[in-house]
């Protein structure tokens, strides 16, 4: 389930797994379902998802920053540039390819 | 409908209030006292958020930002077993019998 | 109040509300039981209170003025600061995005609160508001307008909503009229609100 980061780079674009499991995680839910592109990669980290729980965080995951069009993530919603970006740091595990 | 915690782009027309309050001390103590129990490896920043989120939508929102760290850090610590709910009720009323 | 409190969180004679004695029944519960020493706590507040903006300002005006350690910033963080004596926390890692001409970085935390309190110390109190979380990400430019800052249509907003292991820190633009100057007056032009990217760096008096 999700991107490997060691598969993907600087540039891929990637979309973002649209699921809302009932464990603690940080992937905002306005951009589930989104597609962006990958700014960076950095980590890994240990997986807060399992740490939250009482886990030891393994496998770390990297953590990718990866960059929204704000039109592609509000809609008409987003009224101010349209070449206004956002950029949201997600795990690869919650990536797929785009 | 996102979780409470979960922000980002809920529609509000509240402008931000950009006044600072002084700390009262107790504040001063629950941020403290994660650092603390960080330390001692009886809480981490992943439980923490944990514990925040698992307060109800209507606990979370009515409740100040060290309010929620309190709440979360009983849940944490209640959870571990390193302290029972029971305990901190008892010392919780002297407290409130001692100073009001 | 007779007797003096041996304990932070006491000498307030507002009445506390119930998480904040529930709070401080913890820690009395947890020192009683030697599960934390004494003054723990009390010394992290201590720590926790030397920490300023301006450590992030000496930062920054490092970076303006030496373009070898802003590379060394930019690339990885946690040794760059070291280098002026900062030790950033185990828990997160600190990415330095750049604000230019063309391009401006606003930070927020849509989930928490996570800021980089080992260079800014703790965050101001809208950065942790429903308001400024719900709409930093949806309406940038007016949130900035509220802090004074009008952004031209040429600049691009690139809001960077730090969710996860990675602390963000803005390196603002530097002022024009401030070459030459020497590293301490840059530092002094650097403001906490430049750093999270609500605001530019002051101009020279």
């Amino acid at each position: 389930m999700g991107v490997d980061a060691r598969e993907i780079q600087v540039g891929d674009v990637v979309g973002v797994r649209d699921e809302t499991p009932a464990h603690h995680h940080r992937t905002p839910w306005f951009v589930k379902g989104k597609t962006g592109r990958i700014a960076s990669i950095s980590g890994p980290f240990l997986n807060p998802e399992s740490r939250a729980h009482g886990g030891d965080g393994l496998p770390k995951r990297h953590l990718c920053s990866v960059e929204f069009k704000q039109v592609d993530i509000w809609g008409g919603r987003y009224c101010e540039n349209d070449g206004d970006r956002l950029l949201v740091d997600i795990y690869e595990h919650w990536l797929e390819p785009g | 409908m996102p979780s409470a915690h979960d922000r980002g782009g809920v529609r509000t027309r509240e402008p931000i209030d950009q006044t600072s309050h002084e700390w009262a001390d107790w504040e001063h103590l629950v941020n403290a006292m994660v650092g603390v129990l960080r330390r001692h490896g009886l809480i981490n920043v992943d439980e923490l958020r944990r514990g925040i989120e698992a307060m109800t939508p209507v606990e979370y929102e009515s409740s100040s930002y060290y309010e929620r760290w309190s709440a979360s850090i009983e849940h944490i610590l209640v959870e571990k077993g390193v302290l029972s709910t029971e305990e901190i009720t008892a010392a919780t009323r002297e407290i409130d019998a001692r100073w009001g | 109040m007779s007797d003096t409190p041996a304990h932070p969180g006491l000498q307030h004679h507002v009445p506390l509300p119930g998480r904040a004695k529930r709070a401080i029944a913890i820690h009395r519960l947890l020192v009683s039981k030697n599960i934390v020493g004494p003054d723990e706590v009390r010394e992290t507040i201590d720590r926790a209170r030397r920490r300023t903006p301006a450590d992030g300002a000496r930062v920054v005006a490092r970076a303006w003025t030496d373009p070898a350690f802003k590379a060394r910033l930019m690339a990885d963080a946690r040794p760059a600061v070291f280098e002026l004596g900062y030790r950033l926390s185990r828990d997160a890692e600190l990415a330095v995005v750049e604000n230019t001409d063309r391009l401006h970085h606003l930070v927020v935390c849509t989930l928490c609160s996570c800021y980089p309190t080992s260079l800014l110390g703790q965050p101001p109190d809208w950065y942790k508001s429903f308001a400024y979380r719900q709409r930093a990400v949806v309406e940038p430019r007016a949130v900035m307008r509220e802090f004074g800052l009008h952004l031209g249509e040429d600049v691009v907003v690139r809001v960077v909503d730090s969710t996860a292991d990675l602390r963000y820190l803005v390196l603002p633009r530097r002022p024009n009229g401030s070459e030459g100057m020497p590293e301490a007056e840059l530092a002094e032009l650097v403001t906490r609100d430049s750093m999270i990217g609500v605001g530019q760096a002051r101009n020279p008096a």
